[in-house]
């Protein structure tokens, strides 16, 4: 179990347009996309780039997390803050994205937590310490926890091309 | 117990008979596609070869399909050098589906693929583009996926970790009323199911709408498909499939189309009833806030945008004309109108359409996704309105988290450029 804060409370359907703007798609590199991270919250993205953000600080977000475009970049970009996502529910691109490259997700169908609260991840629940109360987390489909537990798909891919071996 | 037409699409692609809904399979790959994006997949694909002692060489280049169209021309020197780098690579990697930015045969990828025939029923295609699902209107399983699972299909010629998803089936009875489009039946099921109401699931399409419907319109069906969270939606090939891949797409050897069985499995059934659609317009700032157009008529509008992977196609430019043909856009409000790619812009030329859109004052762009994504091309000043045949009206999508974009058809699009507020083309603007 951790303990981490709440540092942005977020509705439904929250777009890669907002967690990763188009007009920054022309930057690519995970080393690069992290500054451009909810390019558009200026606020919340200043405190990102200063360097303000622990590590493993949590966004709660509705439901639909993450919906709209393929942009990798929206995942990589909240990966370089190490940022813990939990939301009432994720779009699909966006979660296998988010599983490929590391960042860690949490779907947690009924969550209430707001900016500041305090909350305790564990393997099943998630407590938001500071309300008290205790909400359920519905497991990732376990085809992607293979792909967590090797490292991400580049470690993943890796392993299965090696694998093969002659056929490459 | 039958299979829906995509468990038939993935037990063929997966050398089984049968396929459960829920199964993970490791379907083989078709067709992968990317757009300017290939840049981060080459990135990611050299990343897989590291330390391998392998040579990195993608399993069938063949098979590869690499479009640029988000960025078209160039929009700075940062995508320009990306652009070169992939076309570095396209060249040593010998990727022959490889669509540059020309205007003989440029254009948006989800258009330059079925026009070039590289789409096929039954086929599996997976694109670094939510939007991919598109290509469902010729009877595919395709969907989007990200830039490291590209270089995973690259790789190894296969994805991982697909689950057989569920199906809704989507049954729209009736025909559609003149000035009554596909555009307006995708916003409204996207209205009915919510944007995230179809996640995992896919958006099987069927009824006598959808038979008398042309690959353009099935294209503007699955191509927002997506915007219901859905991973795909498809249209069982039929006679229209047949006669487009011969006909426009210069596809002579069609393998036998694969139809759903009777008794498959579907999660539910919406119906839907064309003969009583209005036009819909999706208010901002998400795709399934849909209304009637006469909710929201008389809405200022700052600029009209038709165009897009969604409403690109020369059913949607000839539809425009038809109605801007001897009007004027209204002072104050700009229209850009964007092909979905140079074949189509070369017959709207033909066909009068760009005369007939310029001389109203409408400003026809290159083939490209153009101001969608909010690059360039059409950016929104502060408070300003777009009204918009695009398929996102996310905040800040068209580049301005302070502009609002309202989605509609090609139809009330043009009805709207003539009288400069938002308009039911059915009844003035356009007539």
């Amino acid at each position: 179990m951790s303990k981490a804060r709440v540092v942005l409370a977020l509705d439904d359907d929250v777009s890669t347009d907002q967690i990763y703007p188009g007009r920054y798609m022309a930057t690519v590199l995970p080393t690069e996309t992290p500054q451009y991270a909810f390019a558009d919250h200026t606020a919340f993205n200043a405190l990102l780039r200063s360097g303000g953000v622990a590590a493993g600080s949590v966004v709660v977000a509705g439901k639909n997390f993450g919906c709209g475009s393929s942009r990798e970049q929206a995942a990589s970009a909240l990966k370089g803050h190490e940022l813990v996502i939990v939301a009432r529910s994720f779009a699909r691109i966006f979660l296998q994205n988010a599983v490929n490259l590391g960042l860690k997700l949490v779907e947690v169908p009924d969550v209430v937590a707001a900016e500041g609260d305090d909350v305790a991840l564990g393997l099943t629940e998630v407590t938001n310490l500071s309300t008290g109360r205790r909400f359920g987390i519905k497991p990732l489909p376990p085809a992607r926890q293979t792909i967590i537990d090797a490292g991400g798909l580049i470690a993943y891919t890796r392993k299965r091309l090696v694998g093969k071996g002659a056929a490459v | 117990m039958g299979m829906t037409v995509v468990q038939k699409i993935l037990a063929r692609a997966t050398g089984r008979r049968v396929v459960a809904i829920g199964d993970v399979v490791e379907p083989a790959v078709d067709l992968a596609m990317s757009h300017e994006n290939a840049a981060l997949v080459i990135n990611q694909f050299l990343e897989v070869y590291k330390d391998t002692g392998l040579e990195p060489k993608p399993w069938d280049p063949s098979k590869i399909a690499i479009i640029f169209d988000h960025r078209v021309p160039a929009e700075s020197s940062k995508t320009a050098t990306n652009q070169k780098k992939v076309r570095e690579f396209v060249a040593a990697q010998g990727i022959t589906k490889f669509h540059d930015i020309r205007g003989d045969e440029g254009g948006i990828c989800h258009q330059v693929l079925p026009e070039n025939g590289y789409v096929r029923p039954g086929d599996v295609i997976v694109g670094t583009d939510s939007h991919t699902t598109s290509h469902g209107a010729l009877g595919a399983f395709a969907f989007g996926i990200g830039a490291t699972e590209m270089a995973s299909v690259w790789a190894l010629g296969y994805a991982m970790n697909v689950e057989v998803p569920s199906t809704i089936k989507v049954e729209v009875t009736g025909a559609l009323p003149d000035l009554v489009t596909p555009k307006d039946l995708i916003l409204q099921l996207v209205g009915k199911l919510g944007a995230g109401g179809a996640t995992f699931h896919v958006l099987e399409f069927h009824g006598e709408a959808i038979r008398s419907m042309p690959i353009s319109g099935r294209l503007t069906l699955c191509n927002m498909a997506v915007e219901a969270g859905a991973t795909s939606g498809i249209v069982p090939a039929d006679e229209e499939t047949l006669r487009y891949l011969r006909e426009e797409a210069g596809v002579s050897d069609i393998a036998e189309p694969m139809v759903p069985e009777p008794d498959a499995p579907y999660e539910r059934v919406v119906r839907l009833d064309a003969s009583k659609l209005e036009p819909q317009v999706a208010c901002p700032h998400t795709v399934d806030n849909v209304r009637p157009v006469a909710s929201v008529a008389g809405t200022r509008v700052h600029q009209v945008v038709i165009g897009s992977c969604t409403n690109g196609r020369l059913d949607d430019i000839a539809i425009a004309a038809r109605i801007l043909k001897g009007k004027k856009v209204a002072r104050g409000t700009r229209m850009i109108v964007f092909p979905a790619s140079g074949r189509i812009y070369q017959q709207a030329v033909a066909a009068g359409y760009v005369g007939d859109l310029m001389h109203a004052g409408a400003v026809v762009m290159n083939a490209g996704c153009g101001p969608c994504l909010g690059v360039h091309q059409g950016a929104l000043g502060d408070g300003e309105v777009a009204l918009s045949t695009t398929n996102r009206n996310f905040k800040g999508r068209m580049g301005n988290p302070a502009s609002e974009v309202y989605l509609c058809s090609p139809a009330v699009a043009a009805a709207s450029a003539v009288t400069g507020v938002i308009t039911d083309p059915r009844n003035g603007g356009g007539r």
